[in-house]
Order: structure tokens, then sequence, then C-alpha cells
């Protein structure tokens, strides 16, 4: 952290990870990877519908932030959702499903690809306006103060979103009254096809976070460790503290924006993704485990194994699932008011 | 019974629900030590202090958005506007987040929420502090519209939209919060979705609602002593709509006026139409005629703006037209 580092338990105890919780990390990691390559593949056969934003490249980030949460925080993210989702806990079955637009996805087929929602794991939702979620996030750190409880908030967004008055408005009111959301930028270097220097006036862009006297901090994306590190200090300050954090993660699209976007586009050099395809952060974590011997490739291929199971058990399980009822179409725009 | 004001009836109601339910709370633009820009919110900050009575910084996305998250995970948020002119900037807040989150939850997420302050015009004010806003709002599947037009049924319909589990939105006026009236001191809910005939008559159905009442009222007061007598139906809420009420009026006296404050196009007015041409094709004894605000954003110099509104005159003309007096 840049600034107004918290008296904290020693820095490596926070983000600290055993062997367990390392592979149960890759395993994540994974499980996002394989799940979501089989979401292009439905995507190419029309199975998948909509808008699609895949996460492939970027995992670390929603697997290193929400690892580090308890069951009773919150999680409010962007359309870009599909792998926070996974890694919060909600079932790829559930996610599939609602992928497909199927009735036991995890919001009834009404929400699909970038509305995903989960009531039991305090999953918040993928949100579609760009800065929208932000204020609402403020909201939910509102609340818990407001409650008197140590909870906190992990809001995801893209690094366009700061250039939003949305954003702005957001982190000034968290800032003045001091709420516990941690608000995680995953940098990946493009707005859709505009690169970050040619949408920002600043570039190190947590430096926003001085404009709100926010604690702030910037943390390399592929590393899904120190990521938990990072987000270890801002719960910590959110929790003890009730402070808010703006932790900027730096990550890299290995895919294009969405399905209509070619993976290198137009906005990009070839040269440069795959410049940074070499720090595929399932591999940084995967060469780590096996410096410490944790992991060989014969256990790597059997996760790989296990995770693609469960995979085609996830498209197995939403291709048998129902339609939506016709009648659910006008359900759940109002709801009965009971008080 | 006492008789209070408008504001007096918007602030018994606050107070009623923030002491009945510790979830409750109102946020906004100088709502708390300024004691509200138009004196609704007067001693709240006192008696529940500065967590439940939140003054916010000039930021109404934001703070609508905040609403929206404390609504999401359980509090019951009021969010004043100053003004539905500055809630403009909020619209995605009230449209995207608000109104969208339980659909797109698939029902997981219902967003217990009001949205309140004046609506439309005052007194030359120009065009980008007089707008009417309901329209757009009403157009809006997910949210409940409301718009009282006296001190009682301000009281009783905020008291119901604090306690509805949908976002609410609530319009008032400027214009209206010296209006006094009767008031019961107790607990009392006026149930959104009911329109309220408030007065009876065999000629004509004048429907309106909000800050129009009263201008109805005073028009089928004049129209009486002339022998024309009107229903005037005061829908309360415009969405969920009172089709029932509707129908009943036109099927009794045949022939409708429509009283609104904003623009034509699109309106209100027009919905109301198409429920009268819907469900009483055969009972109109003439085409349904509209009142509102002339096409034009609202002007500053007193003749002109006074042109550009709805008053008495057009709306007896109006009702004389679908007589057939004229």
């Amino acid at each position: 952290m840049a600034k107004k580092k918290a008296e904290a338990p020693g820095e490596t105890t926070l983000g600290a990870t055993d062997a367990p919780t390392r592979l149960a990390l890759l395993r994540s990691m994974l499980l996002q990877r394989r799940f979501e390559e089989r979401c292009a593949e439905a995507y190419a056969l029309g199975r998948i519908g909509g808008f699609c934003h895949l996460y492939i490249g970027q995992e670390a980030c929603g697997t290193g932030v929400i690892s580090m949460l308890r069951p009773d925080d919150y999680v409010i993210t962007t359309y870009r959702d599909h792998g926070q989702a996974i890694a919060r806990g909600i079932s790829s079955r559930a996610v599939m499903a609602e992928l497909f637009g199927r009735s036991d996805g995890c919001a009834r087929g009404k929400g699909g690809s970038m509305h995903l929602f989960d009531r039991n794991t305090n999953f918040l939702g993928g949100h579609g306006i760009v800065g929208g979620h932000v204020p609402v996030a403020t909201g939910v750190g509102f609340a818990i103060k407001y409650r008197g409880g140590d909870q906190a908030c992990a809001c995801f967004m893209g690094e366009s979103v700061v250039n939003t008055g949305a954003f702005h408005e957001a982190l000034n009111m968290a800032g003045l009254w001091k709420l516990p959301v941690v608000y995680i930028i995953e940098n990946n270097r493009y707005g859709m096809g505009t690169a970050l220097e040619r949408a920002s006036a600043i570039h190190d862009i947590y430096q926003r976070g001085a404009a709100y006297d926010m604690p702030r901090g910037v943390v390399d994306g592929q590393d899904v460790l120190a990521v938990r590190q990072a987000m270890g200090e801002a719960l910590h300050r959110a929790r003890t503290e009730s402070m808010p954090t703006l932790l900027e993660v730096r990550t890299y699209r290995f895919m294009g924006h969405s399905m209509s976007d070619a993976v290198s586009g137009t906005y990009r050099s070839k040269q440069e993704l795959e410049e940074y395809m070499q720090r595929d952060p399932i591999n940084v974590l995967r060469h780590h485990m096996e410096a410490k011997g944790e992991i060989d490739d014969a256990r790597m291929a059997a996760l790989d194994d296990e995770v693609k199971a469960e995979v085609q058990d996830a498209w197995d399980f939403a291709d048998a699932s129902p339609e939506p009822a016709l009648e659910s179409l006008y359900e759940d725009v109002l709801v009965e008011t009971t008080t | 019974m006492p008789v209070i004001t408008y504001r007096d009836a918007l602030n018994q109601a606050l107070r009623e629900e923030m002491q009945r339910d510790d979830r409750v709370f109102l946020m906004g633009e100088e709502v708390a030590v300024y004691q509200g820009a138009y004196k609704v919110s007067k001693g709240l900050l006192q008696e529940f202090g500065e967590m439940r009575v939140v003054d916010t910084p000039i930021t109404e996305l934001g703070f609508a958005g905040v609403g929206v998250g404390a609504a999401m995970v359980g509090l019951r948020p009021v969010i004043e506007f100053m003004t539905w002119n500055f809630a403009l900037l909020a619209i995605d807040q009230v449209v995207n987040a608000a109104a969208k989150m339980l659909y797109m939850s698939g029902g997981q997420y219902h967003i217990p929420i009001v949205f309140r302050g004046p609506n439309g015009a005052a007194l030359q004010l120009s065009a980008q502090h007089s707008q009417a806003w309901e329209s757009w709002l009403a157009h809006i599947p997910g949210l409940k519209v409301v718009s009282p037009g006296t001190p009682y049924d301000a009281k009783g319909l905020l008291k119901a939209a604090i306690r509805d589990d949908n976002p609410v939105v609530f319009f008032e006026g400027e214009m209206m919060y010296n209006h006094k009236g009767e008031v019961p001191d107790e607990d009392y809910i006026i149930p959104l979705g009911k329109a309220d005939l408030k007065r009876e008559g065999e000629h004509c159905t004048l429907v309106t609602y909000g800050k129009s009442v009263p201008l109805a009222l005073q028009v089928a007061d004049t129209l009486a002593k002339e022998g024309i007598h009107l229903d005037v139906l005061d829908l309360r809420t415009i969405r969920p709509l009172d089709t029932e009420a509707l129908a009943t009026s036109v099927r009794k006296t045949n022939r409708v006026v429509v009283l609104e404050e904003g623009w034509e196009f699109c309106g209100v007015g027009a919905q109301i139409v198409d429920y009268c041409q819907r469900d009483c094709f055969d009972e109109l004894d003439a085409p349904v005629v509209r009142v509102h605000q002339a096409d034009v954003p609202m002007p500053y110099a007193k003749n002109i703006e006074k042109a550009a509104k709805p008053d008495a005159a057009k709306t007896i003309a109006a009702v004389r037209k679908v007589m057939y007096l004229d």
C-alpha cells in the first residue's frame, strides 16, 4: 500500500497461504479457465446469447480477492463476472444454466452472462452499466456501518470506470464517511478497445484515491498470492477501522472485449498479447507450487481432468435444465409487500 | 381533526415511520443540519441523529446509488431529491439499478426504497427547474409512481411508500408544501394503486393527480355553480394505475378530461386516453380532451410562463368542449 498502512499483524500473515490453500486457488482458477473456454464454444454454437465477456487471463484478481472474504461479506461486480461468481462459490452448474438462459440458472434465466446474482453467497450481481454499480457498493458499505458490523464489501470494476462520474461520487462518499468497501480496479489496460493511456489523464490510476483521502495501492494481478496479501491488508483496514481502500490490480485480458471482438483486435498487437500471455496467472501459481514441490505434471493433469469433468457436468446440467416457464416473464417485476 | 400543511404531513409520515422501523433512514442534500431545503425534514436530525438523517454532498447519482446498495442488503432508505429536476443526474440508479434489480436477479434482490422530492414547475424558475417527470418514470416496469394532491394523502401515501418492498418514486410539489388540510395525528396508510374520487358528479370525469388536484377541485366548484357536476378522479398512484376506478367513473359520465402538469407527447394523459378507448370505447360520448403544459421548455417571463401552464380557464374550456357546450 502506498499510504496509510494499517498497523496490521505482519503483512506476511494477512495473505499467507498454506499448501492446501494454494491448491484450492489453483483449482479455482483452472476451473474458471476451463469453464470459460467452454463458454466460448457454447457461444459459437448459439447456446449462449447476448453479450459474453470472458475473464480469461484475469483469474488471479477475482480469485485472490474473493479467497480472502468471509461468507458474510459482499461481492459486487461488472458484466465480466463469470470467474468471480465461480470463485465466490456459485456452482458452475448454476452459472452455466444462467448463461444458457435456463430456469436453474442463478438468476432463473432473467439475467444472463452480465447479471449473475446469488443471495446465498452475497453475490450482489454483475452489472451492465460501466460505473453504475460503484455507488451501489458504497451503499452496501453504508449499510454495514449503519448496522455496526465488521463485514466488508468487495467492489470489482474495470479501469475505464475511473473516468465516470459515478466512480468519483461513490469514492468521495466512501472516503468522507469512512465506509468498509474495497474498490478493486482490474486494470486490464483496455476499456473495450481504448487503451488506458488514451482515456485517463493519469496512468497510475490507484493515485486517484488521493482525491478521496483513501488508502490505495497497486498489485501484480497475475500473481494470486500478491493479490491476496494486498486484499488482506485492505480487509483488515475495513474491518478494524471501517476504512475504504482503492486497490489497482494490474492484469491483462487474453481474449477480446466480448465475443464480437477478435482476440488481439485492432487496438493491440499480437506481439503485445503474446508477451502478456507469458504471465498466465495459472502458470505463475503453478510454478510457485512446483518450486515448493506441491505439484507436478501428473497432479496438474489430474486436476485439469477433474475440472474439465466438472465443466462438462455443468454443461450437461444446463442443457437438461428447462427453459423458463412462459409465465415467469411477468414474475419478479414487483414483489408482494408483506409489511 | 388537526389542520396542518402538506409539508408537515410529510414530516409526520417520515417521523412515524422512522420511529416504527429503525431500518428507515433519510438521505439527501440539506436534509439534516439545514433541516431540509423545503423543511420537510425539520427536527428529524435532532430526533434520530446523523446516521439516520444524512446530509450528502451534491451528488445525486452517487447518493441515489448509495440508497440502492443499502436497500439491497436490508435497509429501507428514503432518498430526497431537492427537486426531481436534479434527479435526472441519478436516472441511471433509479431506472437501471432500483427498477431492474429484482427482475435481473431472478427475484433474489428486492429494493425497498423511496425516491422523493418536489416535481414540476414552481414560479419563474425557467426551463431547467420546472419540469414534471412522472411520465418518464411511469414508463418503467419495476417502479411504483405516486403523486399525492392533499396533506391527508401525502401522509398516508408516504407511509405506504416507505413500507412498500418495491422502489417507489414519490412526487411532491414546491407550491404544495404550504397547502393546508385535515390530517389525523395517528398512524394510517393509503394503499398504493388506489385512486380517490375527490368530487362526485354525473356530467364529466376530470382525471388528475398531484399538484393539479387543488386546481381540479377549484374547477369543479366553479362549474358546479353553472350546474355542471364533475367526477374529480385523483389517481394518487400513477403506476400501478387504478383502471377500475377510471372505468367506473367514465361509464357513469361518458366524458373525460385529463389534467396534468407535464408535456402532452407521451404524457400520463396519453395513457389515460388509451385506457378509456380500450375499456370504455362504447361509453364515450366525445373524444377525450387533455390539458397540459404547452409543448415548450418553461419560460421565465411571468406572462408567457402563465400561458405555458395548465390553469382553471383551460380546464373549464376543456370540460365545455367534451360536453359540446361551446
